[in-house]
């Protein structure tokens, strides 16, 4: 359980491992606003393709961090490739404002485009 | 299957909420759910749970109590906190509407438990607690053929 950040060029890629709750999330949120105070840093990454479970925490963390990376005039992407993932996005409505990508590769290249 | 219960109490830290998850899937494991019911019961304890520490402790230690029960190939939850109550429950259930948006709440959590579970209750007395009961039932494997 738990998560990595990774930096190259101007985007910030967040890999979340096993279940991301509000308990990972409190601890996930600061790190990555810290990482993303880094001036050189734009777009933003949410690599889900290895949770098992998220909960409605998770939701409001890729929100909040949607609005910082608007400010910034960056570009959000999700990566998703679980049907249980997948519902929750679903129901969030996030899927109207972001999109998401079944592997890491797409995202990139959106991301760059 | 006969009736079976059990009865847990922790206290409220967010370290609990997978602790919580976990053994309600380990009690539910017995009626033999699919992979997308234990899912959606792991995650409408998730919202329960992250509910009594976030709203009904407000961060304060407490109690939190978790029975669980089976029967009939019917799993019931009931998560308990004795914490502030909630002010306006059918405002609290309304899908989007949180009481603490600066905390980047989503205000799904109920709309979650509504959606993955069969049924919801959710009773709340002010500075006495807040009682969420939830039932599901688990389909049998005659049902899966």
């Amino acid at each position: 359980m738990g998560y990595t950040i990774e930096t190259k060029n101007s985007n910030l890629m967040v890999h979340f491992y096993g279940e991301l709750d509000h308990h990972i999330t409190e601890i996930a949120r600061l790190k990555i606003d810290h990482k993303y105070s880094d001036i050189n840093l734009k777009n933003i990454i949410f690599d889900l393709s290895q949770l098992t479970l998220m909960d409605s925490s998770g939701i409001g963390l890729i929100m909040g961090r949607y609005k910082n990376v608007t400010e910034k005039k960056g570009k959000m992407a999700i990566v998703s490739s679980n049907v249980y993932i997948d519902r929750i996005l679903k129901m969030s409505g996030l899927l109207k404002i972001i999109k998401v990508f079944t592997n890491i590769e797409d995202s990139l290249e959106y991301i760059e485009r | 299957m006969e009736k079976n219960y059990m009865k847990l109490e922790f206290l409220s830290k967010s370290s609990n909420e997978s602790f919580a998850r976990v053994v309600v899937a380990a009690f539910a494991s017995q009626i033999d759910p699919t992979l997308e019911e234990i899912s959606d019961i792991k995650t409408a304890v998730s919202e329960a749970v992250t509910n009594a520490i976030i709203h009904g402790y407000e961060f304060n230690v407490g109690t939190i109590y978790l029975e669980a029960s089976i029967e009939d190939n019917v799993l019931e939850l009931i998560i308990k906190d004795n914490g502030r109550g909630i002010d306006d429950i059918k405002k609290a259930m309304e899908p989007f509407y949180t009481s603490k948006p600066d905390l980047e709440r989503s205000g799904m959590g109920f709309t979650v438990m509504e959606t993955f579970m069969d049924e919801l209750s959710v009773e709340s007395v002010k500075e006495v607690g807040t009682t969420v009961k939830m039932r599901k039932k688990i389909k049998t494997s005659i049902d899966k053929e």
